[in-house]
C-alpha cells in the first residue's frame, strides 16, 4: 500500500476498491458515503490520519468503504469508542457514523453525554426513521401515529427531536442534511469537521425498502408541488453565535434552532441550525495538563514512569 | 505479656465519628514505629451515621489478615458495643462487645449514651473518658479559648491517646503524624493535639484498674521505612508505572477510590482519567484508546462489570491491545452488598459476555500482588491483543497493609508486536493476519499506510465482514490459539504459588484475597494444632494452569477449598479443567472476609471429621 499524496487528495483517495457496499439500490447511505469521501478530500488530511468510528446497522458499515482507519463497533456505542480514540491520539481526525436507532435510541445516553463533553469530533447520524437491518421496525424518529408498510401497527410513542436534544445536551455545532442533496451535504460535513467541538449532523435519508413514508418523492414534495427540503441560509436564518461571550445571544440562537427543529411537514429545513465557539474537552484537559496541548497521550504515556515519590508518600 | 501482637478495633457512626481518621492515624503510627500492620474496615453503603468498624492488627512478623478477637475496643457509641436496637429492622448488626478477648479493654466516651450495666462481662475492663471535656481542658490549658466547631475534631485523638497509654506506646509516634497532616498555617494545632493525647493517656492510665495491659507495642526502628497502603492505591500506582494513559470509570464502591487516586495525580503523571456516563461507556472508551495505541484501563465492581460485558467481547473479537479491567468484587447479586467482601464473580469474569472469545483473568492475593499483576496485565493486553481482567475484591481494595515496596521495579515491559509500512511492501495491511503464533502485528491508528477497518462482526484478515465457513474457523482458531500461547509464555510465578511444605496433612486451595488469612493461618495450624498444611494459590484463572493444579492436588493427602462465595466457584473450575472434584470446602458468603481464625477453624474441623461443605460466619 502506498502512502497517499496529500497534495492531490480526491474522493477516490478515500475510496476502497475491493470492498463494495451491500446497501440496497436507492439507499441514502450511498449519498452519505459519497459526501463523506468528497468532504475528506476537501479537508486535506491523508487517509492514515482519519478514523471513522461507526455503530451497528446499515449505517454502521460505512467505514468499510472508506480508505482510512476505522472501527465498526457496537450498537449505540460508537461515540464511546470514538471518545477513546480521539483522546488517545488528538492528531487523528475522528468521524463518527451511525443510524438514528443507534444514536437516538440505544445510544441516546451517549448522544447526550458526548454533547456535554464537546470533544473535537463530528457525528453523522443517518436518519431514515426505521431499523432497516432488522427489517423495518420503527426507529425513535418515527412519529406518533405513523405506520410504514413494514410495521404491524402505527407508532404509539412520541418521536425524539434530535436537534432539540442536541441543543439541550450542549452540542456546539448542529446541522441537518439530506443524503440526496450532495453539494450541500459535502459542505456541511466539511464545516462539521472543521468546527472545534462536537458537531452533530442529522442526515435525512430514504430507506427505499422499509420506509414508504420518507421516500425520495416525499422529500421532493411531489404531493405538495414543491421541494420539502429547503436551505435555512436561503431564508436568512443564521444559527451561528457571533459573540460567544454574550449569553443572551446564545440563548436566542438556541431557541431559534429549537423552534426550527419542530418544522416538519410541508417544509423541512436543512443547513446549520446552531453553532457556537466553546472550549473543547481537549482544551479543558490541556488546562489541567499543559503537555497535552502539544502532544497526544500516545506520546506522553510511556511505561516505566518513576513512581518512587508516589511510593514514598505512603511511608 | 504479648509484645506487638495486637488486635485493635474502633467503632462508631460514619462521617461524624472520625472512625476512619482515628484508625488510619493509629495504623500509620504503628507502621512508622516499625510494626507490621494489617488494617481492615467494615462499613455500610451510607454517608453519615451508620456503623463503621475499623480494625488494626499489628505484629512482629508480616500480617495479611485480621483475627476474630479484639484486645482493645474503642466504642464511640452504644451501637459499637451492643449493636442496633431491637426495634430497628434495617442496617442491623450485633455490635462487637462479644469480640473483646478476656482481659481485654473497652474504651468509651463517658458522655455517650452507653448503658454500662448492659456490658455484663466481668472478664473485661471498661475505661470511660469524657472526650469533649478532655479536649476542652487540653485546649484551655494552652491558654486558647475552646471553640467546639474548631476543636472538637481533636476528639479523634482521645481513643488514640488512651490506646497509647495501655499499650505503653509513645504518643510522639502520633504527634509527628499530626504535624505532617496539618497544613502549615494550622501547625498551632499540633501542640493542642499533643495535649489531648497526653491527657487522654493520663486519664486512661488512671481509669484502667490494672497495673499492666497484656499487650505492649515496642517500636522496631530497624523497620520503620515501610509503606502503609490500600489495594486501590497500590493498583493506581502500578497503572502510572505501567504507562497507562487513559483510565475511565463510573463511580461505584469499592472501585472508584482507585480512579480518584489517579485523578489526584493526573497532572504529575500524564494520564487522562475520564468519569464516564456509565460502565458501558467506560469500557468502550477504553477499547477505543487501546486501538489507538495507548495503554488503557477501567476499574469497576460487579454491577459495573455486568454493563461492561458487551464491550469486553468487542475488544476481544477486534483484537484490541487490552484494555485492563480491574474488577473489585463486592457482594452480589445485583446491588447486593455494595461495601462488603465477596469472591462471587469468578465464573462471571471467566465468561463475561456472549460467544466464545479469548481474554485473560488473573487474581492477585493482596495489595502488592495487585500492583505487580496490574503491571503485567498491560503487557499481556499488548502482547496477546485481548482484554485482561484483574480480579480483585473489597478486602484488597480497602485494607491497609505494610509493605517494603510494591515490587514494580524491574518488571518487564512488553508492548507487543507493531506493524510498520516496511513490513508489507506493496501488500495491503492485514490487521488480523493469520500467523503461526496467532498474533498479528498491530498498526496503531495513525500509522502511515496501515489504514484498516475492523469490526465486531466476524471478519477477514483485513477486517472485512465475512461469514465464509473457512474464514470463520480460521479466525476463531487464531483468536483462541492466543490463549494457548499465553498459557505457555506467562511465567509460573504469575500462574500460581505453592506455599508451605511439599508434604502436608492438608492442602488448602484458593484464589485472590483469601491468600492473606490462609498464609497467616499456616504457621498457627502447625504450632498450635500440629497440623502441617500447605497452600496452592491459583493466580491465573484463564488460561488455567490445569497441569500444575492436577499435579499439586492429585498428590495431596487432603484438599480443602477455601472461597468467599456460596458455590465454591474455583472448585467448579478445577473440576472442569482437571476432573478433580473437591469434596471438602470452607465457604463464606456473609459478605465478610475470612479471618485467620476462620481458616484455622475450617482446617481443624475438616481434619477431625469429613464435613464436606462447611460454611463459616462470625457475626
Amino acid at each position: 500500500m502506498v502512502v497517499a499524496d496529500t497534495e492531490r487528495l480526491t474522493a477516490k483517495t478515500f475510496g476502497v476498491e475491493d470492498s463494495h457496499p451491500d446497501w440496497c439500490g436507492g439507499c441514502g447511505d450511498f449519498g452519505i458515503l459519497s459526501a463523506v469521501k468528497q468532504a475528506l478530500a476537501k479537508l486535506g488530511r491523508p487517509p492514515h490520519e482519519v478514523a471513522v468510528i461507526s455503530g451497528i446497522g446499515c449505517a454502521g458499515k460505512l467505514p468499510h468503504y472508506i480508505n482510512s482507519y476505522g472501527l465498526h463497533t457496537l450498537h449505540g456505542r460508537a461515540l464511546n469508542v470514538a471518545t477513546g480514540v480521539k483522546l488517545a491520539n488528538q492528531d487523528l481526525e475522528v468521524l463518527v457514523a451511525g443510524g438514528d436507532g443507534d444514536g437516538y435510541g440505544i445510544g441516546a445516553g451517549y448522544l447526550v453525554n458526548s454533547g456535554r463533553r464537546n470533544l473535537n469530533i463530528a457525528y453523522l447520524v443517518h436518519n431514515n426513521g426505521v431499523y432497516g437491518l432488522t427489517k423495518g421496525q420503527a426507529a425513535p424518529t418515527m412519529r406518533r401515529g405513523q405506520k410504514t408498510k413494514g410495521m404491524a401497527e402505527a407508532a404509539i410513542q412520541e418521536s425524539v427531536n434530535p436537534i432539540g436534544l442536541a441543543i439541550a445536551s450542549g452540542y456546539t455545532f448542529i446541522a441537518r442534511g439530506y443524503a440526496m442533496a450532495q453539494p450541500d451535504l459535502v459542505d456541511l460535513i466539511v464545516q462539521a469537521v472543521q468546527h472545534r467541538g462536537t458537531a452533530l449532523i442529522d442526515i435525512l435519508q430514504p430507506c427505499p425498502i422499509y420506509n414508504d413514508l420518507m421516500t425520495i418523492d416525499f422529500f421532493r414534495g411531489r404531493d405538495v408541488g414543491h421541494n420539502r427540503i429547503y436551505r435555512l441560509e436561503d431564508e436568512g436564518f443564521d444559527g451561528r453565535v457571533h459573540d460567544p461571550s454574550n449569553p443572551d445571544e446564545i440563548v436566542a440562537k438556541q431557541q431559534a434552532a429549537i423552534a426550527k427543529s419542530f418544522e416538519w411537514g410541508d417544509r423541512i429545513p436543512t443547513g446549520v441550525l446552531y453553532q457556537v465557539a466553546a472550549p473543547t474537552y481537549e482544551d479543558e484537559l490541556a488546562g489541567r495538563l499543559p503537555e497535552l496541548g502539544a502532544n497526544s497521550l500516545l506520546d506522553l504515556a510511556t511505561p516505566g514512569r518513576d513512581i518512587s515519590r508516589l511510593e514514598d508518600a505512603y511511608r | 505479656m504479648k509484645e506487638n501482637a495486637l488486635s485493635w478495633m474502633i467503632g462508631g457512626p460514619a462521617l461524624t465519628g472520625g472512625v476512619n481518621s482515628s484508625a488510619e492515624v493509629f495504623a500509620k503510627a504503628c507502621a512508622r514505629a516499625g510494626l507490621y500492620v494489617f488494617s481492615n474496615i467494615e462499613y455500610h453503603s451510607n454517608i453519615m451515621g451508620r456503623h463503621i468498624s475499623y480494625r488494626v492488627r499489628t505484629s512482629d512478623t508480616p500480617v495479611h489478615s485480621h483475627v476474630e478477637h479484639v484486645d482493645l475496643l474503642l466504642a464511640l457509641d452504644s451501637e459499637t458495643l451492643f449493636g442496633t436496637p431491637e426495634y430497628q429492622d434495617y442496617q442491623r448488626h450485633g455490635g462487637h462487645l462479644h469480640r473483646v478477648a478476656p482481659d481485654g479493654v473497652v474504651i468509651l466516651d463517658a458522655k455517650a449514651k452507653i448503658d454500662h450495666s448492659a456490658i455484663e462481662r466481668d472478664d473485661i475492663h471498661v475505661v470511660a473518658l469524657a472526650y469533649d471535656d478532655l479536649v476542652r481542658e487540653s485546649v484551655e490549658e494552652l491558654g486558647v479559648t475552646y471553640n467546639a466547631r474548631r476543636h472538637s475534631v481533636m476528639r479523634n485523638m482521645v481513643p488514640i491517646g488512651a490506646s497509647c497509654a495501655l499499650l505503653d506506646f509513645d504518643i510522639n509516634h502520633v504527634v509527628s503524624l499530626v504535624a505532617e497532616v496539618l497544613p502549615a498555617h494550622r501547625q498551632d494545632m499540633v501542640e493542642m493535639n499533643r495535649h489531648v493525647l497526653l491527657h487522654a493517656a493520663e486519664q486512661a492510665r488512671r481509669a484502667y484498674a490494672k497495673e499492666e495491659f497484656h499487650v505492649t507495642l515496642r517500636p522496631r526502628p530497624e523497620r520503620n521505612g515501610h509503606m502503609l497502603i490500600k489495594g486501590v492505591d497500590a493498583v493506581g500506582i502500578a497503572k502510572i508505572h505501567a504507562g497507562c494513559g487513559f483510565q475511565t470509570y463510573y463511580p461505584i464502591a469499592p472501585a472508584s477510590d482507585e480512579s480518584v487516586m489517579l485523578e489526584r495525580h493526573q497532572t504529575s503523571y500524564p494520564i487522562v482519567v475520564l468519569q464516564a456516563e456509565d460502565e458501558i461507556a467506560s469500557m468502550n472508551m477504553a477499547v477505543g484508546a487501546a486501538h489507538a495505541g495507548v495503554r488503557a484501563s477501567t476499574s469497576t465492581a460487579g454491577p459495573g462489570f455486568s454493563l461492561m460485558a458487551e464491550g469486553l467481547g468487542f475488544a476481544s473479537i477486534t483484537e484490541a491491545a487490552g484494555p485492563v479491567v480491574v474488577l473489585w468484587q463486592r457482594g452480589g447479586p445485583s446491588t447486593g452488598l455494595p461495601t462488603r467482601q465477596s469472591q462471587q464473580d469468578l465464573r462471571f469474569a471467566l465468561q463475561p459476555a456472549h460467544g466464545e472469545f479469548p481474554h485473560i483473568v488473573v487474581a492477585p492475593g493482596d495489595a502488592r500482588e495487585a500492583a505487580r499483576i496490574t503491571h503485567m496485565a498491560f503487557n499481556w493486553g499488548d502482547r496477546y491483543q485481548m482484554p485482561v481482567v484483574v480480579l480483585a475484591d473489597k478486602f484488597i481494595a480497602n485494607s491497609l497493609v505494610t509493605l517494603e515496596d510494591l515490587g514494580l521495579d524491574g518488571l518487564p515491559v512488553d508492548r507487543g508486536e507493531y506493524w510498520t509500512l516496511e513490513m508489507n511492501g506493496s501488500e495491503p495491511y492485514r490487521r488480523h493476519r493469520l500467523t503461526e503464533s496467532g498474533i498479528s502485528p498491530r498498526a496503531v491508528f495513525g500509522t502511515p499506510g496501515g489504514q484498516y477497518v475492523t469490526t465486531s462482526d466476524e471478519h477477514t484478515e483485513r477486517g472485512r465482514i465475512d461469514e465464509q465457513v473457512e474464514n470463520r474457523m480460521a479466525q476463531m482458531d487464531k483468536r483462541m490459539q492466543k490463549l494457548d500461547l499465553a498459557a505457555q509464555e506467562i511465567p509460573d510465578e504469575w500462574q500460581y504459588e505453592f506455599i508451605g511444605p511439599e508434604d502436608a496433612d492438608v492442602t488448602i486451595v484458593g484464589w485472590g484475597s483469601t491468600r492473606g488469612p490462609i498464609t497467616d493461618a499456616l504457621p498457627v495450624l502447625q504450632s498450635e494444632h500440629g497440623i502441617a498444611a500447605n497452600f496452592l494459590q491459583i493466580r491465573l484463572l484463564r488460561p488455567f494452569p490445569a497441569s500444575v493444579v492436577q499435579e499439586k492436588l492429585g498428590g495431596a493427602r487432603k484438599v480443602l477449598l477455601v472461597e468467599d462465595n456460596y458455590m465454591g466457584q474455583l472448585g467448579m473450575l478445577i473440576a472442569e479443567q482437571t476432573g478433580i472434584k473437591l469434596e471438602r470446602m470452607a465457604l463464606k458468603y456473609d459478605g465478610r472476609p475470612f479471618s485467620q481464625d476462620e481458616v484455622v477453624e475450617a482446617v481443624c474441623e475438616h481434619s477431625e471429621a469429613d464435613l464436606g461443605r462447611l460454611v463459616l460466619s462470625h457475626p
